[in-house]
């Protein structure tokens, strides 16, 4: 009855009332699609960003990124962002579910409190971290001297100040993961923990063979709504560092913006932009299949 | 004897995660003579960092921006997201699985890698410095999730619905507008915090596209007051804080649908 009733309706559809996506089409076209096609074009040229003439190069702009002393250290960078983040990310939001789904009474008032930074804009956060870990006056490195150890400079330091925006944006979105991950304890049925317990489980062995795997499908979320975010990390980035020193702490997205209006080197920009997207895009497609086929296990 | 461990742990979770904000506290409410440790909560409460911040970042012109950018963002995302899911939802055709598949798989593109070409355009179409300009930006980039969300949730009605209210001689406009335009209030409140808190705090298209001093977002203003006044921690702390209140206030007030409206969201996926 169900599907013939929707059968009749789909049948019946006038072609017109299609016209309801319409506007949405129309920004995407304007917005994203038509963009994205010029910046290819764009990454095969030379144009400086507002001159008149500029000529075809070719892949000269790709060939280039493979001589840039810069951006070796740059992928290296953003690859931190990404994978270094979704690894925290997931590996405390999961503990930070776990602890907080006990019945213990002050619970709701740590969910509140570690969420509390998602919603802060990046940018805020970064500040808020830069007063922590700024060299002069900075909270840390008052720690540091009440045992007596000498201040570091820790947002100065290139081998230092990677793995701190790392960090900083691990602790503003674990919260999100812990999020997700409790509401997918919550929806796993009692019985299974009741059955393994007659089995005599240990508290191992029902994480191992009953929560993980069904908690594999918040696992893919996750996994990959991180991978995404640190990929193409900026605010955080821009807030304590600004990118440097030189290069030091860049990502695709912070020398993307230094290229383009620092450096009025459209083309080149165009071509980190068209890598950046393709490291993406390649990232969560990959973690997805994987994720997906350990779901359906 | 576990539980009290449970509860120790608890509690220092707590203190670590609500630590920054501890600091961002103490060093707003400090006058710029007061060399004392971020550490220490100031003895008196020094307030003309945030008279001083207010002023100097421009912060009341801000704040008026990112309402009416927000505000207009969200009737339009919430408009042109809901009227595009019906038939992407309700008439699966083949068509109109391309199209669906079309704008979730635009979730994927990272708005920066536009950027040169976006901004060309924008310098073409007169778009730079305007609320128009920026408020097209951010419902494009939030109709993914957007059409993702209403669709999903217009897929749950029953068709019968539809059915019976056509059967009544309801015209299709008139059931969506009558009928199914009301039932999407629980999933409207969902892509309202989903998408609003990505608008109000957003940074990058506001830096690129909202130059000018007047039409700047707290983001923009708070960052180039940062620039200029770096070594005056205890304003710039004081910007930061005043930027983040409204969203954290808010949050604090709805604090369970802020929270369910994210999860829901992302879990669904």
């Amino acid at each position: 009855m169900k599907s013939g009733g929707a059968a009749r309706l789909n049948r019946n559809a006038p072609f017109w009332l299609n016209l309801m996506y319409l506007p949405a089409l129309l920004l995407f076209l304007l917005f994203i699609v038509y963009p994205f096609l010029k910046g290819v074009q764009i990454s095969f040229t030379n144009w400086n960003g507002f001159s008149q003439s500029y000529k075809w190069i070719g892949f000269d702009n790709y060939k280039r990124m493979f001589s840039d002393p810069n951006i070796g250290v740059v992928i290296r960078n953003t690859l931190i962002y990404g994978v270094g983040s979704t690894l925290l990310q997931n590996i405390f939001g999961l503990l930070y579910a776990l602890l907080l789904n006990k019945s213990i009474k002050i619970r709701g008032l740590a969910r509140t409190i570690v969420y509390l930074p998602v919603i802060v804009s990046g940018l805020i956060m970064g500040y808020i971290f830069y007063f922590f870990f700024q060299f002069r006056g900075g909270a840390f490195n008052d720690v540091l001297e009440l045992f007596g150890m000498a201040p570091v400079n820790m947002l100065g330091d290139p081998n230092l100040n990677v793995w701190i925006i790392m960090l900083v944006n691990s602790f503003q979105f674990m919260g999100t993961a812990m999020i997700i991950y409790l509401a997918g304890l919550q929806s796993i049925s009692k019985d299974y923990f009741e059955a393994a317990d007659i089995d005599g489980a240990n508290a191992w062995v029902k994480f191992k063979n009953v929560t993980l795997p069904l908690l594999m499908p918040s696992i893919t979320i996750n996994v990959v709504l991180n991978l995404i975010g640190g990929l193409k990390l900026f605010d955080a980035i821009m807030a304590l560092t600004g990118g440097g020193p030189g290069y030091a702490s860049q990502s695709m997205s912070t020398m993307m913006y230094k290229t383009y209006f620092s450096s009025q080197d459209a083309g080149y920009a165009s071509a980190i932009g068209i890598l950046m997207f393709l490291m993406i895009s390649v990232f969560s497609i990959i973690a997805l299949q994987y994720l997906r086929k350990k779901e359906v296990n | 004897m576990k539980k009290t461990g449970y509860i120790l742990l608890t509690i220092l979770i707590s203190i670590i995660h609500i630590l920054p904000f501890y600091l961002l506290l103490t060093t707003s409410f400090k006058p710029a003579n007061d060399f004392s440790s971020k550490w220490v909560f100031p003895s008196d409460l020094y307030l003309e960092n945030f008279t001083n911040a207010w002023k100097n970042a421009n912060l009341g012109q801000a704040f008026l921006n990112n309402i009416i950018v927000t505000f207009f963002s969200l009737v339009l995302i919430i408009i042109i997201g809901a009227i595009a899911s019906y038939p992407l939802s309700r008439f699966q055709t083949k068509l109109n699985k391309v199209m669906y598949a079309v704008f979730i798989s635009a979730m994927i593109v990272p708005p920066l890698t536009t950027l040169v070409p976006l901004y060309q355009l924008y310098v073409d179409i007169g778009a730079m410095n305007t609320y128009w300009g920026i408020i097209l930006l951010q419902v494009t980039f939030n109709m993914p999730i957007t059409i993702f969300l209403y669709t999903g949730f217009i897929g749950s009605i029953p068709r019968e619905l539809d059915e019976a209210a056509m059967i009544d001689g309801m015209s299709r406009f008139r059931l969506f507008f009558k009928i199914i335009l009301p039932l999407l209030k629980p999933i409207t409140a969902t892509v309202i915090i989903m998408t609003g808190v990505g608008v109000w705090n957003d940074y990058q298209f506001s830096l690129f596209f909202l130059q000018k001093l007047n039409m700047q977002t707290v983001t923009v203003a708070l960052s180039s007051f940062f620039t200029q006044y770096s070594s005056n921690v205890g304003w710039v702390a004081a910007g930061s804080l005043l930027a983040a209140l409204p969203l954290i206030v808010l949050y604090l007030f709805l604090q369970r649908y802020f929270v369910s409206g994210l999860s829901s969201g992302a879990v669904k996926g």
